[in-house]
């Protein structure tokens, strides 16, 4: 964490988490206001860079405001020289301190960046990541106006224009003349999502807690879900900007994780660490590891023919839809031994999952997509899978948090058909959906009440109880009426097992289509910052998994992804249809 | 090559320029308004969205030589009182889509002024907002029609 105080009293907060629409330039702004004595107004936290560092590592897991904001208040409290503010800014929800200069329409994002002498590059990447160059006429291309370059490397191809709608329009004719050889056959979507637990796969033992009885089971209920592929579906694809200068290399990027970024550059193009330079610069909304990283390769490999001029890259819509990493297919078996009472004895949770993070920073290559594609390609790294002591990805929510006598996790580790990395609560999404549903049907099958049953389950944990109690009160739970085609219900989690506490109850209609009517949300994430940034987090979170659980599939076949448009990959555009979100604070 | 006239926010501009150039390129890089953002390039998701002769239409995929002669506005030339409208709300989280959403606004209030909470959700039914903001939205545009009122 770096202070840089001015003349004028205003001091400019150097971070190295980066802002992706959660507004936490807003929230450091507010902690450093309160400990310095100043006005939000007197606080610049400046974009990232690693230059001025500090190394905070990657910016996702929920980490900034509990990890960078603690180091950032104790920073202030030793630079500051004046008292602390008498009337704290930390708990009150100021306005975001970018949004009104992005509503007026000033240039804001990475797109929006135009350095003198900007080259426009436009990258062909083969349509599966295994594809192989069979042939292309670049002369067909090279003789277009206002371009540049054409440039082969490997399986890589590319241009460089004078103006953006060259480099368009040269793309569009590259990509008609390349010829790519047949991979080997892959799977269908439903085929790979079906065939999930069929496959090889490498088992671990997750954790347990006591033993399967080995008399008393009255009866056992099992259960299967599945979870497909699912896009980052970022609304605006990834865009990097590159220039060597003598050796050196100097970014801007909208990655989550710059220093991770700097290193994977420096081993791609066989550089020092040192000798590259990675500047942040606010992209549209990221919701893990999309297409931001491989993007820069992208503009760094076409700036080596660009004769120290700076180069642009703008990743099309179909490129982000289909080259980005995905969140990983997932398939999830429940089951519980009952006992003649309807008591569950024993729970069995199996996960059939590929690593979730395939992102750079981790592994001896570099994990970009394009480092795998040239002529000295780099074998692609398989995706990891972090501990559970720091989240976990496959696993993550795969342990119960009820009280239960007995219990055993199972990870199947599979491989990734697709190219499988960070999306928005890893494992959870896929866990907590099925281990939910799954006490439903336990509930149903014991004539319990589903909201009972899990208070029944959660007396150890007080704050579990309070978000559940104010759901099921706001959403009117004891007052709900059966009605033909409605149906409500209640789920509850805590992120990664061991943070907030979050509880929703949902009102569905099933008729030819299912639509989620309703959701009610309660959460307790402990201090709130800013309250309002929080609500917007939660909020948006929920709708955003909405679409996901309604609406999303990433499909394929042999010859690549074929759900690279809006058309094809639907997200939940219309917000005539959205559920209507209410926001409880327990404490 | 073809001139081409036509006023943005209020200032007219000729060019002479290939007719088939997509207007978005001519607003980002010839008349340097940022504002009006990159999506999709098929009209399909609103971010580019901008206001020709008073009606939302997507600048993507609309070529030069369909303005000739029309007026158009860009978020940058919009009422200020939407933005501060959006501000009050905190309508966006990372507000790539929020020009988009704007000039939506702005055409449904030419000719709704006092909206339904289900006008508005119609009216920017084919703008995508992916960090889940549209009930932020609806709220802003609805103080932003009071305002105007």
């Amino acid at each position: 964490m770096r202070l840089d105080f001015a003349d004028d009293g205003t001091v400019q907060v150097r971070t190295g988490k980066v802002e992706l629409g959660q507004g936490i330039r807003t929230v450091l702004a507010q902690i450093a206001a309160d400990e310095l004595g100043l006005a939000v107004e007197g606080v610049h936290v400046l974009s990232a860079d690693t230059a001025f560092g500090p190394d905070e590592g990657v910016t996702s897991g929920s980490l900034s405001v509990q990890d960078a904001g603690s180091a950032l208040r104790a920073a202030c409290i030793q630079a500051r020289t004046r008292p602390p503010r008498a009337e704290p800014l930390v708990g009150s929800s100021l306005p975001r301190t970018d949004l009104a200069a992005k509503f007026a329409g000033a240039p804001s994002f990475i797109q929006d960046l135009a350095p003198p002498g900007l080259l426009h590059g436009r990258v062909l990447h083969p349509p599966r990541r295994d594809a192989q160059l069979a042939g292309v006429d670049l002369a067909r291309v090279s003789s277009l106006p206002g371009v540049v370059a054409v440039h082969r490397d490997g399986h890589l191809l590319g241009v460089l224009a004078e103006r953006s709608r060259d480099a368009d329009k040269a793309i569009e004719v590259l990509s008609a003349v390349a010829r790519w050889a047949p991979g080997p056959p892959g799977p269908e979507e439903s085929q790979a999502r079906a065939g999930l637990t069929q496959q090889p796969a490498s088992s671990s033992l997750v954790a347990e807690h006591g033993q399967r009885p080995g008399d008393g089971i009255a009866r056992t209920l099992t259960a299967r879900y599945s979870k497909p592929w699912i896009a980052h579906a970022s609304v605006a694809p990834s865009c990097a900007l590159a220039r060597w200068d003598a050796g050196r290399l100097e970014v801007w990027t909208h990655s989550q994780g710059l220093y991770n970024l700097r290193r994977d550059l420096a081993l791609a193009f066989g550089v020092d660490a040192d000798a590259v330079r990675v500047r942040h610069a606010d992209g549209a909304g990221c919701y893990g590891h999309n297409g931001a990283d491989d993007v820069v390769f992208d503009a760094a490999w076409l700036a080596r023919e660009a004769l120290g001029r700076t180069v642009r890259v703008q990743w099309s819509r179909a490129d982000e839809l289909s080259h980005a990493p995905f969140g990983t297919a997932m398939a999830v078996d429940l089951a519980a031994d009952l006992d003649a009472r309807g008591e569950v004895l024993h729970w069995r949770h199996q996960v059939w999952s590929a690593g979730h993070s395939g992102r750079p920073g981790r592994n001896p290559a570099p994990a970009l997509l394009g480092s795998w594609q040239t002529a000295q390609a780099v074998a692609e790294p398989p995706p990891l899978n972090m501990p559970l002591a720091s989240g976990g990805g496959a696993e993550r929510n795969a342990v119960p948090g009820y009280a239960l006598p007995a219990w055993q996790v199972l990870w199947h580790r599979v491989p990734a058909t697709l190219r499988s990395s960070a999306l928005r609560s890893l494992g959870a999404f896929a866990n907590v959906f099925a281990a939910e549903s799954f006490v439903d049907e336990i509930a149903q099958a014991t004539g319990s009440d589903p909201l009972q049953w899990r208070l029944r389950h959660l007396a150890h944990d007080a704050r579990a109880l309070a978000v559940l109690d104010l759901a099921a009160a706001r959403g009117g739970w004891a007052l709900r009426t059966r009605a033909d085609g409605v149906g409500h219900g209640l789920a509850f989690a805590r992120y990664k097992g061991s943070g907030a506490w979050c509880a929703v109850m949902a009102e569905v209609e099933a008729g030819a289509a299912l639509k989620v009517r309703r959701l009610t949300i309660a959460v307790d994430v402990g201090q709130a910052i800013n309250p309002d940034g929080v609500v917007a987090q939660i909020e948006g979170g929920a709708i955003q998994a909405t679409s996901w659980a309604l609406k999303e599939a990433v499909q394929f076949d042999a010859a690549g992804i074929t759900s690279n448009s809006w058309a094809s990959y639907p997200i939940r555009a219309s917000p005539k249809c959205l559920p209507s979100t209410c926001m409880s604070w327990p404490r | 090559m073809t001139v081409v006239t036509f006023t943005v926010n209020g200032r007219r501009h000729t060019l002479d320029t290939d007719p088939d150039t997509p207007l978005l390129d001519v607003l980002r890089d010839e008349l340097q308004l940022k504002g009006t953002r990159f999506g999709c390039g098929a009209g399909e998701c609103g971010a580019c969205q901008v206001l020709v002769d008073g009606h939302s239409t997507a600048a993507c995929n609309t070529p030069l030589a369909a303005v000739e002669g029309h007026a158009l506005t860009t978020v940058e030339g919009l009422d200020s009182r939407l933005a501060e409208a959006f501000v009050a709300e905190q309508a966006a989280q990372c507000a790539y889509c929020s020009s988009g959403m704007l000039i939506g606004a702005a055409a449904l209030l030419r000719h709704t002024p006092s909206p339904t909470d289900a006008e508005v959700r119609r009216a920017l039914d084919a703008h995508l907002c992916r960090c889940g903001a549209h009930n932020r939205i609806v709220r802003a545009v609805q103080r932003a029609a009071r305002d105007l009122a």
